[in-house]
């Protein structure tokens, strides 16, 4: 167990981090690209000034008219969304791991709050996949990756969870948990996940063609 | 259930165009087309859009097909994406003709590119945008519905959306210049005038079928005092039904023809009547084509000329329209030029009551004829009529709230107005703007009263 524990904790983590970070470059570039050669149009039309309007008015909450809509959905997936990158940068647990190896070390969520944006992020994931189910024109657009997908975020938090509280078996949840926060860095860049890091582009994409030439809010 | 609906619905519309098309189509043809046409002619924008795409389904509530089908989740945007594009990269172009069929059925039906729905996904994913690479693949393929295909032809052939001969267009301009001269005399139609500030055009319709139009804007013109021509050549109609089969090399003609027109008669500026399509076509997708960022020479919709002269003091209201009038803002200047503030501005001046209808401005709801569908012609009438329900409901409460006559500035809009109207019973009165102001506006002295 503690070897597999050194090797997930060691050197997966470096390999997980290469590729999480590696294969986003990869698929911007790549993206910036092909752009380039075959929809020029969008470097023409980009622009940073409606690009952030746009940006900026979807991701505060409420300020589109889609989200004000769907009050309940706004809100689960902002929390969602904000617990999902904020918890794991500021986890007391991580960041002793990082002093310890390098010797840096910065704010750290209180344990309850942490505790709490664990939860959220799981029953986040139980929402969003409940929704897949229930709302027809979801389930229309699901197949069995989205539910995949929903499952490789919602593990690593469920893990962590889990190895926290010293429930039993919790060495084992904590090599899970190490693990399976592992494959999703390296599952971001190449599936769906990848929306996190194309929004800005789309979203900008839109907002310049709906700002900047015609003049008018895309939200 | 959803099963047995879904094979129906290819099933119950007869459209020549398309069967005839599809006739012809052996699967080697079919896997080649798309994949010219994807690895042509698409790349960065397709990939990521389809790649981004979470099927979270947030884009449904903006399709008005959705919302008048009772929620039917093949009708939401990216059900219908779904259903074409996605099956397509999926089979790698290895699909069959009634696929095609089916296909080229929801692009050229079932979408009106409104662009709504670009406003409700959270990733802008331009669904319009994928819909027309589908009818870009079946208008290669050779499948097309039988109106809107002839339309094209006539655009191939003459330039103009109407199969209007050369002598024919010259003939209506004088006709209507007398016409209107019994009304203000000394009332010109200036035709093919060098350096005027202004080349005012129309679509082939309006010739054809809607000639008090070229009337009405002659006497606003005149009267506002405007130093404007229109060409005795091709090049007068900006009109473009080869931009929505997905001819693109015609709709690069056509604005070619247009832009030269234009530079020909050495015009500081275009002013187009009140049409939707057209303006997209000239100001968003046709000059693209040509390589222009922008028009070579500044383009406007009547709308924002009808703002200005108002402005500027040109044009005077005499007295208000009496009936309540409520306004309904297509895609193409709204969402495509964000008119719709002049557009209220002008309705109000000259009008007594403005209703306001429910959602409006960026938000209104498509009149479900745009981006080609109305020209899909009678076989599929019904069918757009149905897939618009939301649309009447909208009137309908707009209606209560005393609205009795709609504006709309633009054709295709009228037209499909004019279905939904009489279809649900709503007993409303359609007009252009340009009718209301040469209704209401101050007028030189007439000879007639
Ligand atoms: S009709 Fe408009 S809202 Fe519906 S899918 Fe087409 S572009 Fe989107
Ligand atoms: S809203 Fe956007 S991301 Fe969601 S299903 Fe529609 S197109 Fe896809």
């Amino acid at each position: 167990m503690h070897e597999i524990y050194k090797f997930v904790s060691g050197p997966l983590v470096w390999l997980a981090f290469i590729i999480f970070v590696g294969g986003s470059l990869y698929r911007l570039i790549s993206m910036a690209i092909l752009a380039k050669k075959k929809d020029g149009l969008v470097y023409e039309y980009f622009s940073l000034k409606y690009a952030f309007r746009s940006i900026y008015h979807w991701l505060i909450p409420f300020c589109s008219r889609n989200s004000q809509q769907h009050p309940w959905l706004t809100l689960v997936t902002f929390a969602f969304h904000v617990s999902l990158i904020f918890t794991p940068l500021f986890l007391l647990a991580h960041i002793i791991l990082i002093k310890e190896s390098w010797d840096i070390s910065w704010w750290f969520l209180p344990e309850g709050m942490a505790d709490f944006l664990t939860i959220v992020v799981i029953a986040g994931c139980v929402f969003l996949g409940i929704r897949r189910i229930v709302r027809p024109e979801v389930r229309y657009l699901t197949n069995t990756s989205d539910f995949i997908i929903l499952a490789l975020v919602g593990l690593p938090f469920i893990t962590g969870f889990w190895s926290f509280h010293q429930w039993p078996g919790s060495t084992f949840m904590g090599i899970l948990h190490i693990f399976s926060g592992e494959v999703l860095l390296v599952m971001i860049p190449f599936t769906r996940l990848s929306h996190m890091i194309f929004f800005p582009f789309t979203r900008g994409y839109i907002g310049s063609e709906f700002g900047a030439v015609r003049n008018v809010k895309d939200w | 259930m959803a099963e047995s609906a879904e094979k129906m619905k290819t099933s119950k519309i007869i459209d020549k165009g398309i069967e005839e098309g599809a006739a012809n189509l052996s699967s080697k043809k079919i896997e080649k087309v798309i994949h010219d046409v994807l690895q042509n002619e698409t790349g960065a924008r397709l990939k990521t859009y389809v790649e981004t795409c979470i099927h979270c389904g947030l884009c449904s509530d903006a399709c008005h097909f959705y919302l008048s089908h009772d929620k039917d989740p093949r009708y939401s945007p990216a059900g219908k994406v779904k259903q074409t594009i996605w099956k397509i990269l999926k089979a790698k172009g290895k699909v069959d003709a009634d696929f095609i069929k089916k296909a080229c059925e929801i692009a050229f039906t079932e979408c009106n590119l409104c662009r709504r729905c670009a406003m409700y996904c959270p990733f802008g994913i331009d669904v319009s945008y994928l819909i027309s690479i589908v009818r870009r693949i079946c208008f290669k393929l050779g499948v097309v519905p039988q109106y809107i295909a002839d339309t094209a032809h006539s655009h191939a052939s003459t330039l103009n959306q109407m199969w209007v001969k050369d002598d024919e267009w010259i003939d209506t301009l004088f006709w209507q210049e007398e016409e209107a001269a019994d009304e203000i005399p000394n009332l010109r139609i200036p035709v093919e005038k060098q350096g005027a500030d202004i080349f005012y055009s129309v679509i082939g319709p309006e010739p054809k079928f809607r000639s008090q139009l070229i009337y009405q804007a002659a006497v606003i013109m005149n009267t506002a005092g405007v130093n404007w021509t229109m060409p005795a050549t091709p090049g007068w109609d900006n009109s473009d039904m080869c931009m929505y089969i997905g001819e693109n090399e015609m709709m690069g003609r056509l604005k070619k023809a247009y832009f030269d027109t234009a530079m020909r008669l050495k015009v500081k500026r275009i002013v187009m009547g009140e049409c939707g399509h057209a303006f997209r076509s000239i100001y968003d997708q046709g000059n693209r084509w040509l390589g222009w960022k922008m028009p070579p020479i500044p383009v406007i919709h009547a709308i924002e000329f009808y703002y200005e002269l108002l402005k500027e003091g040109k044009i005077r209201v005499a007295k208000k329209y009496e009936k309540g009038v409520t306004f309904h803002d297509p895609c193409n200047i709204v969402r495509g030029r964000g008119l719709h503030e002049m557009a209220r501005y002008v309705t109000k001046a000259f009008t007594r009551e403005f209703i306001e209808m429910h959602p409006n401005r960026e938000h209104n709801y498509c009149c479900c004829a745009g981006g080609g569908v109305i020209n899909c012609g009678p076989p599929f009438k019904k069918k757009r009529v149905e897939g618009d329900r939301i649309k009447a409901e909208q009137l309908f409460a707009a209606k209560s709230r005393g609205a009795e006559t709609i504006i709309a500035p633009c054709h295709n809009c009228h037209g499909g107005l004019e279905d939904i109207v009489h279809h649900y019973g709503l007993g409303m009165e359609i007009k252009f703007l340009g009718d209301i102001i040469y209704e209401c506006m101050e007028k030189p002295e007439s000879m007639g009263e």
